[in-house]
């Protein structure tokens, strides 16, 4: 009984296990729902789906498996979620509602959205043809069209609801599109090594016991709490190209905040050179020269630079390379002189990893690094951890 | 038994059945959402209308899964020890239970909330796996298999903090408490102030919507926010036409402390609403 729903959910790759499967029949069987779809549909949700980042992977299934509708091909991955940014609210006159005119039949509908998905390469807003927002094509969000298709829209707007799986109100929560602090923070996590320091504060029962024995009278020993006592140095790329990235470097820096009780942090311009600043705004008039950094903060401390590391070659190899003052040692020189002092050192990069082999001053810094570059997706974040924390 | 919702709290269709299926079935129901959706509130109704107790574990960062089943306090027994006391001689005396003892121990089934549970450290939903599913667990002390007379009914909450284990929770039935819409936020008002103005809500509703809808919000105000405000409204005797204005993105709501508690969301909400005004001028 319903194996093929659950096998389609499956094929979906949803994380349901054989045990929610037979809770679900188990529910069932105890009459929890009366003979109605919609119940049906809560009902396998609550019990076989444990995140609601997949709820929307379950409202496709569902809707695929109880309507027999094939899956439009190409719709699911393929659309970037930016394009669909609510960012025009378009409210039409009943007149150009008029003069929108149907399309044609469902067919003929998915058919031109599949051309259209090929020709089109660039986000789109606005407008009657293109995917994208806030327009009048038949096919995207925030729009109008009698007969349209809609792709990535977290609310209805034009449209009554039909049917609740139909509606993917989840579409935004499916966490493969976006890295949130959260998913930071579990990766960041691995990255956990708990000593006991600081203050006696805890009970400590197994001394005490030994000792109270050894000496006849009760003498209770304390000891200090578990805390993580990773040390984390962290130097961040700060403006140029680094602007196409500010909101990933926020969310990235304001994980670690939370997460590592030692952590200090610097920024730097396009490469490492002579100084470090800690307020971007008064980056000229307080800054802290590299070799303090060096000398400061002991060898035990992880480093993590965060940059693109993307500019000239000239910028890291050449003295006087520097776009801001005139260096009198490479960059180059002054990257090898971290990796020197400290072992577990890391270039997380969050330029996409495909770009990297073409651009050579991110091959550069790699090596410098000894490839120990990562991307910044969960994956690379892992990885990343990973080596830090070997 | 079956829950319905009850007169002070509004449950949807598919929450009110998730929670009938977590009892029937006796399995534990996981609920997350957006902080201030009523996830804590739940149990309390769940328990309210069913007309049984509810025992309450609110989980810190410090809280270990054992705490929940009992704790042995050697030090005082240690303690009487050398004092001589008679007490000392039955361990039973220095074994404290937890809540979960607590609630398998009840005669009639109970309600227990295991509260904000993504708070403890990683491996805290591990510890209790086999506790939740076949409700037993064993006292090592005095060597005894605590079972549970009447299974309970266990609701979990979680914020989202830490992701949780998968043995965790394949044993739980799970809901995500959406963000209501315009009509259920109603019906929720309607239930907590049901005296209260319609054109006042109206205003309130839209202004609260608004502010939800800026972009960039750290903590987006969500329904206990709602129902503070409301409360301070009423208090303050703020009348519908204080919310309503022609252009509504030029003035700060009234007592928008109530509904932004991070004072970076209000230097944004001020100072886009002084770029609005600006604009205007």
């Amino acid at each position: 009984m319903l194996i093929d729903f659950f096998l389609k959910l499956k094929s979906h790759r949803l994380p349901v296990s054989i045990k929610e499967y037979l809770t679900l029949l188990e529910a069932m069987e105890r009459n929890v729902i009366g003979p109605d779809i919609n119940e049906f549909y809560y009902l396998s949700r609550t019990s076989l789906v444990k995140d609601e980042a997949n709820f929307d992977k379950f409202d496709r299934a569902f809707a695929e498996f109880w309507d027999g509708v094939q899956a439009v091909p190409g719709i699911e991955a393929q659309i970037p979620l930016e394009w669909l940014l609510k960012q025009v609210e378009l409210t039409l006159t009943e007149e150009e509602k008029k003069q929108i005119a149907a399309m044609g039949g469902w067919e003929k509908l998915m058919e031109t959205l599949k051309q259209r998905l090929e020709e089109q390469k660039a986000r789109h807003q606005g407008g009657s043809k293109w995917i994208g927002t806030g327009g009048t094509s038949p096919f995207g969000a925030y729009g109008y069209n009698p007969e349209g298709i809609r792709i990535g829209q977290d609310k209805s707007r034009n449209r009554s609801a039909v049917k609740v799986w139909d509606q993917r109100e989840y579409r935004n929560l499916d966490d493969s599109v976006e890295l949130g602090t959260r998913n930071i923070k579990v990766a960041l996590r691995r990255l956990r090594k708990f000593a006991r320091q600081g203050a006696l504060e805890e009970f400590d029962l197994d001394n005490t016991i030994s000792s109270t024995a050894r000496k006849a009278y009760l003498d209770i020993h304390m000891r200090p709490e578990r805390r993580n006592a990773i040390k984390v140095l962290m130097l961040m790329d700060i403006g140029g190209t680094m602007d196409d990235h500010i909101k990933l470097a926020e969310e990235l820096f304001s994980a670690s905040k939370t997460e590592f009780k030692h952590l200090e942090f610097y920024y730097f311009h396009n490469c490492m050179y002579d100084f470090v600043w800690k307020d971007n705004r008064r980056r000229h008039s307080e800054r802290t020269r590299t070799w303090d950094l060096l000398h400061k903060y002991g060898h035990d401390y992880k480093v993590i630079f965060v940059g693109d590391a993307t500019m000239s070659p000239y910028e890291i190899l050449q003295p006087g390379g520097s776009v801001e003052y005139f260096n009198e040692e490479a960059g180059a020189v002054w990257v090898k002189r971290f990796t020197d002092v400290y072992s577990k050192c890391i270039w997380l990069n969050p330029e996409p990893e495909e770009v990297w082999p073409y651009r050579q001053s991110i091959q550069i810094v790699k090596e410098l690094m000894n490839n120990r570059m990562y991307p910044t997706t969960i994956g690379g974040l892992e990885q990343a951890m990973k080596a830090l924390a070997k | 038994m079956r829950f319905t919702g009850s007169a002070d709290y509004v449950s949807t269709d598919d929450l009110t059945l998730a929670v009938n299926a977590a009892i029937t079935l006796q399995r534990p129901l996981l609920v997350k959402g957006e902080p201030g959706t009523g996830k804590t509130m739940l149990a309390v109704q769940v328990a309210k209308s069913l007309g049984v107790p509810l025992l309450e574990w609110h989980i810190k960062s410090t809280t270990k899964a054992q705490q929940g089943l009992y704790e042995y306090d050697a030090v005082s027994r240690l303690r009487d020890s050398q004092l001589g006391d008679a007490k000392v001689h039955d361990i039973n005396n220095y074994i404290i239970k937890g809540m979960l003892w607590q609630a398998f121990t009840q005669d009639k089934p109970c309600v227990l909330l295991i509260d904000e549970v993504d708070k403890a450290d990683i491996e805290f939903p591990n510890d209790l796996l086999r506790e939740l599913d076949r409700m037993e667990f064993y006292v090592y002390e005095t060597r005894e298999l605590v079972k549970a007379k009447q299974r309970p009914i266990v609701f979990i909450t979680s914020n989202n903090e830490k992701e949780l284990p998968d043995a965790f929770l394949r044993r739980c039935f799970f809901h995500y408490i959406r963000f209501p819409d315009k009509e259920t936020m109603e019906k929720i008002v309607q239930v907590h102030y049901p005296n209260l103005k319609k054109s006042l809500l109206k205003e309130a509703m839209e202004v609260f919507f608004e502010v939800r809808e800026v972009p960039g919000m750290k903590k987006k105000p969500s329904t206990s926010e709602l129902l503070d405000w409301l409360k301070l409204l009423l208090a303050e005797d703020i009348g519908p036409d204080a919310l309503r204005s022609k252009d509504r993105k030029t003035i700060i709501p009234p007592l928008h402390g109530a509904l932004l508690k991070n004072e970076q969301d209000v230097h944004l909400f001020e100072r886009l609403v002084f770029m609005t005004r600006a604009k205007g001028a």
